[in-house]
């Protein structure tokens, strides 16, 4: 073989020597065919490295240089995704184990927990990135808000984003029942009841035996009228299968629109603040461009970047999948850290017959658990349908342009948000202190009508003023954004300081105490 | 393509014609129905997880109350959420799921009180303070003879209503 090898030409010659190069010159074909256009050395393969790869594509090629700055985004959307495919990989890895039937489901997480190799290392990581998951939707919400990221033509996007809010808090609300211990049951059960709630007022208006959609709801999510065997394979198959599946639909979805609605939200003079791009930018339209605009040209409506260069683009790759990259890799950094610091609780198996005293739901539902003290109707269903319409409506109520893609942007601009927020924090801590010093209507009066106490309760005052507040600012500042601007930071406060003390400030019974060290029996 | 997209007379170009009203109709009624069907197909399929038998144990059980039970004292059995009561005027059983939320209420000297968010209820059952919108439901007792009992913690009778045994 030597000897063939030897003569000039003779690999073409014969088919035996062609057959041996191509075996020394597989891997490396390979590895050239896996990317379709070679490694991103230059610009254009920079591009084709992109827009070329099934994965990739969803960038865009070039990004704007305002849509790279830290403080544009704090990488929030993309440290949720992250949290969402770590709890992925770790959810389908405690499946490997999991039972979801009463009494082995606790076995099995105690299993997970004592006896499974890294089984408490992936259901600490499990639980701390689904905590991660809701604080930094939260934060993004926040985040496309104060920047007014969500106005045209973005307007469809903030709506998919609250379906993910929601879709987010779903998952953490059916994954609480599956460690079936006590914590999870009573959570579940009074959850399982704010579904039912409905018919506080349906009940109030006598009309429950004709129409009890409170009744059906709880029947549909718990099979049964307890929460049992029924309502935990419910609860399993929502949390495994039906969620995610729409999880990853609206996720697809908002990623996509993203780059329809012509990529990050950027001021008007976006290009002006960052002054000229870096001298090692590749100035792109001083190379005759080979191709047209083919379809894009005669799409009606705004196309990115049509019209001027895009100078002040640089390369998706590297600088956009790099931080991409980075942000991933914080968020599973910090997940880590907080799974090997802290373990996800488990208490005594669910005891249908005792309750848990005090019964509270996970943290981020302590704000509206705190609501449903004074009335489970508008508390747990009233005020939240509120909220989540008042938020959707936003982007279609605040048609304004000033102050796009700026922090704080709008009339009124930071001042205004500090200004709300100290009205907000002043609103709901008066609440809570004036209920909880002096109770409520029932304590004066005690037989008040139901009917009464449902629409007038520290919850809905507390609505009604943060709502009156928003319209003296949308008047004061002749400004629907500066109206939006008031309300949402309202929101923010109250929810902080709802949860806050729903999770710290509340003990057996749900009463008042300073610290959990005076609860009684302790 | 190389022709141009002409104008047409209401200004209009080739590429975004003006719709055609002749079609209108039937493309809507085609629209709609396609809708209709859908809509129905998933109410019917929705019929599945709403069960139509509930796995959850019988309401009604049977029960003797222990001879050692005093007025005012109250008697729980096993595994049911009803709290049973003995006096003068007869016998009387009150549920002991909290109105508000599902939990269950402690029964005590005065009432009962719900561990939950705080509901206190008279030892009626009527409400006495917190979130619970309605009293706790007084339970259906029927005599069996030899001192045992049928409660029938599905159906609720008119607070005040005793059996005497």
């Amino acid at each position: 073989m030597n000897n063939v090898a030897r003569k000039p030409n003779a690999n073409e010659e014969s088919a035996f020597g062609r057959f041996i190069e191509n075996i020394k010159a597989a891997p490396r074909r390979f590895a050239e065919t896996m990317f379709r256009s070679g490694k991103p050395h230059s610009d254009r393969t920079r591009s084709t490295f992109v827009f070329g790869n099934v994965f990739l594509h969803l960038h865009p090629v070039r990004t704007h240089r305002w849509s790279l700055r830290w403080s544009t985004t704090w990488g929030l959307g993309i440290a949720a995704a992250s949290c969402f495919f770590v709890l992925l990989a770790t959810g389908v890895l405690l499946m490997f184990y999991y039972k979801p039937y009463p009494d082995v489901a606790y076995l099995s997480i105690k299993d997970i927990h004592f006896v499974v190799p890294t089984g408490r290392f992936m259901r600490n990581i499990h639980r701390w990135s689904g905590n991660m998951m809701v604080v930094i939707v939260l934060l993004h919400m926040a985040r496309v808000f104060y920047t007014a990221a969500y106005r045209a033509p973005r307007e469809f996007n903030w709506v998919m984003g609250m379906g993910l809010l929601a879709l987010t808090l779903g998952l953490s609300f059916t994954g609480y029942l599956l460690p079936w211990d006590q914590l999870a049951y009573w959570a579940i059960t009074i959850g399982a009841n704010i579904a039912q709630s409905p018919r506080e007022v349906t009940d109030a208006l006598g009309m429950t035996q004709w129409f009890d959609v409170g009744g059906l709801q709880k029947l549909i999510l718990l099979g049964s009228e307890d929460v049992g065997e029924e309502a935990l394979i419910r609860f399993y198959l929502f949390h495994v299968m039906i969620l995610p599946l729409a999880m990853v639909l609206l996720m697809a979805v908002h990623f996509w629109r993203i780059r329809k609605d012509g990529g990050l939200a950027r001021p008007i003079d976006a290009d002006t603040r960052l002054g000229p791009p870096p001298g090692d930018v590749y100035p792109v339209f001083t190379e005759a461009p080979e191709k047209t605009y083919s379809l894009a040209a005669i799409v009606k409506g705004k196309t990115p970047i049509v019209g001027r260069g895009p100078e002040q683009t640089i390369p998706s790759m590297p600088h956009l999948l790099f931080g991409e990259a980075a942000v991933f890799m914080l968020t599973i950094v910090l997940s880590v850290i907080l799974a090997i610091l802290l373990d996800a609780p488990l208490k005594e198996v669910a005891n249908p017959a005792v309750p848990e005293n005090p019964a509270k739901a996970p943290w981020y539902f302590l704000g509206l658990q705190e609501l449903v003290s004074h009335s489970a109707f508008m508390g747990g269903i009233g005020i939240p349908m509120i909220v989540l319409l008042g938020l959707g409506l936003i982007p279609y109520l605040d048609r304004e342009t000033e102050g796009t893609g700026a922090w704080f942007g709008g009339p009124g601009g930071g001042m205004l948000v500090v200004r709300s927020a100290i009205f907000g924090l002043a609103a709901v801590l008066a609440v809570e202190a004036f209920a909880i010093r002096f109770g409520w209507i029932r304590q004066w009066w005690p037989n008040t009508p139901q009917l009464v106490i449902t629409f007038l309760n520290p919850g809905t005052v507390l609505t009604f003023l943060y709502a009156a507040y928003s319209v003296w600012c949308l008047r004061k500042y002749n400004s629907t954004r500066a109206g939006a601007l008031g309300l949402f930071t309202c929101f923010i406060c109250g929810f902080v300081v709802l949860t806050v003390v729903g999770s710290y400030f509340r003990g057996p019974n749900w009463d008042f105490y300073w610290s959990p060290s005076q609860w009684p029996g302790y | 393509m190389t022709t141009e997209a002409k104008p047409t007379q209401t200004g209009r170009s080739r590429l975004d014609p003006e719709a055609m009203p002749r079609r209108d109709f039937l493309g809507l009624a085609a629209w709609w129905s396609a809708a209709a069907a859908l809509l129905f197909g998933f109410l019917g399929a929705m019929r599945l997880p709403k069960a139509a038998v509930l796995p959850s144990p019988s309401k009604k059980f049977r029960v003797a109350l222990p001879a050692s039970l005093a007025s005012g004292q109250s008697y729980v059995p096993a595994g049911r959420s009803v709290a049973i009561y003995k006096e003068e005027s007869g016998v009387y059983a009150i549920s002991t799921i909290c109105t508000h939320l599902g939990c269950l209420v402690k029964a005590t000297d005065n009432g009962f009180d719900c561990p939950c968010h705080g509901s206190k209820f008279r030892k009626d059952g009527s409400v006495l303070r917190g979130p619970a919108p309605k009293g706790l439901p007084w339970l259906e007792v029927k005599p069996l003879g030899g001192g045992n009992l049928l409660v029938d913690e599905g159906k609720t009778v008119a607070a005040g209503t005793t059996v005497i045994v």
